[in-house]
This record gives C-alpha cells, structure tokens and sequence, in this order.
C-alpha cells in the first residue's frame, strides 16, 4: 500500500477554454496511486485515470453503482441536472443481481442483429433531416438541426412512438439537453411531461399492443408496471444526448481530418478520442478496496474517468491522436462490466450513418466559425458541443 | 485455437459478434452463442475476447 500522502486536486475537472481531455488527467495518471478530489457538497472522491485500473474498478465486487450508499458521488446535485436515480427501473443504480433481470429483458431490443434490421428506419430519419436543413438555407446548427433530434427520433421509433407525437417527444428531450438555453425549471417540466407521455404511452401499448420495445417488454412480463417508466426515461436519457454529442463532435474532427471521410473506423476512433461520457459512470466503495495500490475505505466515492483511460498511453500508441486506422479496439468509452453501455451498437449505427449522409449528400459543408470559437459543454455532465454553426 | 463462453455472465454487449461474427452469434435472448469453438488463431478472435466487458469469452491455446 503506498505510505505517500495522496495528491489532492480540483473539481470540477473541466474549465472552459480548455481542450478536452483536460491536460491535467496526464498528471493525475502519472501520480503513483490514485488522486483524490472533494466535490462541491464537500464528499470525498477517488479519480481514476489509468486504462488498466478504470477497468478493474468496473468490474470489483465490492465496489456499487447504486447511489443510495452513504458516500455516493452524486455529481448531479452539484452541476444543475435534475436527479433521475431514484425512478424504479433506473437499473443503472443497481448492482447484480438486481440490476441483471432489468438489463436481460432490454438485450434482444439491442442485439447486433436487431440493430442491423433497424437501419432503413435511421436512414430516412437522417435524410429527413438532412432534407430539412437543405430546405431551409445554406447554414445551419448542426446540433439542434440534425445531432440532437436524429437519436431522439430513432429512439421515438424504437419505443413505438406514433409520427403525430414524434415532435413533442423530440422538443421536450432537447429542451432536457439543452443546458444553455433551458432553465432548471424548464428541465423539470419537460422530464415531467415526458414521463407522463411514456406513462399513457405504456397504458396504451397495453391495449393495443404493436411491432416495438414497450408492446414486447409488456409482453415478457418482466418489469412490473412501476419499473416500466424508468426503464424507458433511462433509455432515452442514456440514448440521447450522447449520441448527438458523438454526432457533432465526430463531425467536427472528420471536418478538420477531412482524409477520415467515408471511413467508417471514424466511429470507433471518435467513441474513444471525444469520451464524451467522462463523468457517467460513478461508484462507491461498500467495503474497503484497494486500486492500483491505494486504499478506498468503505463510503468513498470513485469516479472513473472514461477519457482518461482513453488516452492512456499505456493502452493506446500516440493516444492523443485522431487515428482511425490504430488496432488498439478496448477503449472505456462505453464503460466496461455489467453496465456497459447496452446501446453501443445501435449508437455505432447512428453515427456511421449520420457522417455518411451528411458528407454524401453536403459535401461542401463546412464550419460557419473558427474552430476555438466553438461553445464546448464544459459544463454539462457530458461532453459535447452547445452548438455547432456550420455552412454549405 | 479453442472457444468456449460462459451464457450466464453475458450481458449481451454485442462486442463479439461485431467483432467475429463468424464464430460467435447472440441467441434469441441477445445472449452469447458459438458458432465455432475451434477457429484459426486470428486478431478478431483475439479481439472479441479481449472486449467482452463482462469476461464471458474464454480463449483456449490448445
């Protein structure tokens, strides 16, 4: 165990004007041992960086996901996103086995083969949109013209949304996400509004079951009616703005790489390069734990940085690089262990698509400001962009 | 080379199909299956292995 005092550092971890990852996780993984840091509510926490050790905090027994151990690191209270843990059915917040029964009724909704029968659907709704951007000019915001709404209608789609709610569905989750331009009180009333449309949604399916994930998850009967909403604002919070984030930022680095274009390895390589879900996978130690020669005590919060380990040079060659063509595969960017991201491959599907059209069918696009100038969520739970100008 | 999975730790990732499609396949229930347990040593083998997040794939040398 090591005798040096560990090194204490700064929270929040990302400062606007900053490049992301922040320069500052190289130190933290040079740093014999862990670094620790105190959130805003004064809790104690331990940041992980280092490929090997996020990897084995992912996957040890003896540390939770679940945040109703005393010690959990709750970074939402402290960065203005409204708590959802304590739904029934948000399975992210359990641990096996508990969380196993949630996570088998949801598998065969996202198989590789599933996803794969899903594609005509994603590619109208891509060049839908692309079609209205067209329409509509030479320019536009490519997060909230096509990033943010392409998953969350893909998602409408998925659920068995019908087309005449698809724009309430689409304006009320972008209003979620939209962390700028949005108030907290906004926030609350779209995830209000939202679960009480799921809630009629589920009632509905019931009577008239149809060809989608709530009219097959009734059918199972494997969640109780009361797990049903969670499980449903879970997948569209989990699905949603990671994905627009993914979209937008890869679309900036294939714009700045322009060689990258029509390689469909950009995906890969943009999941891993932009780690867009730094601070989504938290945990807590339920007994003492030691990682990567530190000890955790039982009640300490642990963050594993995903983008870290992602540009641990340890696991990847040249790792701050845009590199589709690296052989190196095992990024975190959909976290590791149980909980691993259970829409990867349709995420994977959106994002090959969405670059594809988009530079198909606009081949001249190109950003309608300079690429410092872009608004970088620093200040969400995720990264991303707030907006993207581009031009054609 | 040989393959063999463990059903009950799969959580369905999908890694490994993705991966090696020709040796491995995911059953109604999204769950790992083998398609072939004795494929050529090859770097998609070797990968699938290696990112299946809940260690449900084991690679045999012999």
């Amino acid at each position: 165990m090591g005798t040096t005092e560990p090194r204490v550092v700064d929270f929040p971890l990302r400062r606007p004007g900053e490049p992301f990852p922040p320069p500052r996780y190289e130190d933290y993984r040079h740093h014999e041992g862990l670094v620790v840091s105190h959130l805003p509510n004064g809790n104690k926490v331990w940041l992980v960086t280092r490929h090997e050790d996020v990897r084995a905090v992912l996957t040890n027994k003896k540390i939770s996901s679940n945040p109703d151990h005393k010690g959990f690191p709750n970074i939402s209270d402290t960065m203005g996103v409204p708590r959802q843990e304590q739904i029934p059915g948000w399975f992210v917040g359990l641990d096996s086995p508990e969380h196993d029964r949630f996570r088998k009724a949801l598998i065969p909704e996202f198989t590789v083969r599933r996803v794969r029968q899903m594609r005509p659907a994603i590619e109208r709704t891509v060049e839908e949109r692309i079609d209205a951007m067209l329409a509509a000019g030479d320019h536009a915001d490519l997060v909230a013209d096509f990033a943010l709404p392409v998953p969350s209608l893909v998602i409408s789609t998925l659920l068995g949304v019908p087309p005449v709610d698809r724009d309430f569905f689409e304006s009320r989750t972008r209003t979620l996400v939209a962390i700028r331009a949005s108030t907290d009180r906004q926030r609350d009333t779209a995830t209000k509004e939202l679960l009480r449309y799921i809630n009629r949604l589920v009632a509905i399916k019931e009577k008239w079951p149809g060809d989608d994930l709530i009219s097959r998850l009734l059918a199972s009967g494997t969640l109780a009616a009361n797990e049903m909403s969670g499980v449903l604002m879970l997948l569209l919070i989990a699905g949603h703005e990671t994905t627009a984030n993914n979209i937008a930022l890869g679309v900036v680095t294939l714009l700045l790489n322009p060689e990258w274009v029509g390689d469909d390895r950009a995906v890969e390589e943009t999941l891993r390069f932009h780690s867009v879900a730094d601070l989504v996978s938290l945990r807590v130690a339920v007994e003492d734990v030691e990682v990567s020669g530190q000890l955790i005590k039982a009640g300490e919060g642990i963050i594993p940085l995903v983008a870290a380990a992602n540009h641990d040079a340890e696991a990847f060659a040249c790792p701050h690089a845009f590199d589709p063509a690296r052989t190196e595969r095992h990024h975190v960017a959909f976290g590791y262990g149980v909980h691993q991201c259970l829409g990867q491959n349709l995420v994977r599907v959106e994002m090959e698509i969405a670059y594809r059209k988009l530079f198909e069918r606009i081949p001249g696009l190109r950003l309608a400001v300079p690429v410092e100038d872009l608004p970088f969520k620093h200040d969400g739970v995720l990264c991303g962009l707030h907006e993207l100008p581009v031009r054609w | 080379m040989r393959i063999s999975v463990d059903p009950d730790r799969c959580v369905g990732a999908g890694q490994c199909v993705l991966s090696a499609p020709e040796v491995f396949d995911q059953d109604a229930d999204g769950i790992v299956t083998v398609v072939n347990a004795r494929p050529a040593d090859d770097e998609a083998v070797r990968h699938a292995g290696e990112l299946c997040p809940s260690g449900s794939i084991t690679l045999h040398e012999d």
